[in-house]
């Protein structure tokens, strides 16, 4: 089993898992205020949905584009998407900025849909219907969008699937044994994890994907070949590490100054 | 109607990939750029290429970190 095939699995799982956090949060507010008929109604639909969206999507990517485009245009993708949770999980680690709190977002659910009409379609409650299935057709598009990356350019489509599935179903069997939001798996930490390896292949990817600019379309070849992805994934970590050394002591300097 | 559709569907898109810091998208992109055009005009090696594009990444992202904790900083 390559590095390609094991940081495959971990980030699917840890990717996924944060988005089932986020998913199962919402579906939960829905169902214990709502009821559980309309929410679970539209967390089917969503998934209906999404299916056909990742066969679609799968295909394209497959049969459209040769393999160093291929590689530039989702490794690039990947890179900005994984950047985004990279910087956020930075400023949250050194607390300049606020940790994101299921319990919060449950509460906020929960009181929204107490607040919301009653209005009834096709003999569902509207309200809970789209709710959740807004809540589960995002959090699974990211889900898709980081399997069909990851499986396309690491040429193992069902470790991909696999990992993804196991975050999943952890999420699943955790959510359902607490019947509570999992506010004690810590987000950040996975976040920040999950931010590191996206960056880590985003940016061996894009950077193979300039290939295409080559004449004969041959990817950039990194020095040491795929040993190369633990190079980047050190100077992520050593990258993030400094930053947080360094911003903590300014965000402690400023909240004492705002008392 | 079609026009707010086709607003919500690249808002959604634009937020989607993009997210709250459109620098860090702009940075990466200004880099796989210049990145490109050492491929396709210079006859630098590939160990070369991953390296300065590989640097050049790492610096855009510092960038963006330090951006976004002088934001942070000052809206607390």
């Amino acid at each position: 089993m390559g590095w390609n095939t094991v940081g495959l699995a971990l980030s699917t799982l840890l990717a996924s898992a944060v988005e089932f956090v986020e998913a199962f949060t919402i579906v939960l507010a829905m169902g214990l205020t709502r009821g559980w008929r309309s929410t679970l109604a539209g967390t089917a639909s969503a998934l209906v949905l999404l299916c056909g969206v990742a066969a679609v999507a799968g295909y394209a990517l497959i049969n459209w584009f040769p393999k160093s485009l291929l590689q530039l245009i989702v490794g690039s993708l990947l890179l900005v998407f994984g950047l985004q949770w990279l910087r956020k999980a930075i400023l949250r680690s050194s607390g300049l900025k606020a940790l994101h709190d299921e319990d919060e977002t449950f509460r906020e659910e929960t009181e929204a849909a107490r607040l919301a009409r009653g209005e009834t379609r096709a003999g569902l409650d509207w309200f809970g219907f789209v709710v959740s299935f807004k809540g589960v057709f995002l959090e699974g598009l990211e889900v898709i969008f980081i399997v069909i990356t990851f499986g396309l350019n690491a040429h193992s489509m069902p470790t991909a699937i696999a990992g993804a599935s196991a975050g999943g179903a952890i999420v699943l069997v955790a959510g359902f044994a607490l019947h509570k939001p999992l506010a004690r798996v810590p987000e950040n930490a996975i976040k920040f994890a999950v931010g590191l390896l996206l960056s880590t292949f985003g940016t061996f990817w894009s950077v193979e994907g300039l290939g295409v600019f080559k004449h004969g379309n041959a990817s950039v070849h990194w020095p040491g070949g795929d040993a190369a992805l633990l190079g980047v994934l050190a100077a992520w970590c050593t990258l993030s590490w400094i930053a947080v050394r360094l911003l903590s002591p300014y965000a402690v300097a400023r909240v004492a100054e705002a008392a | 109607m079609i026009v707010r559709f086709v607003v919500g569907f690249g808002r959604f898109w634009w937020d989607f990939i993009v997210g709250d810091d459109w620098k860090i998208a702009a940075g990466v992109a200004v880099v796989l750029a210049i990145g490109a055009s050492l491929v396709a005009g210079t006859d630098l090696s590939d160990t070369a290429i991953s390296l300065l594009a590989g640097a050049g990444i790492l610096t855009v992202v510092t960038a963006s970190i330090v951006a976004g904790a002088r934001s942070a900083a000052r809206n607390r």
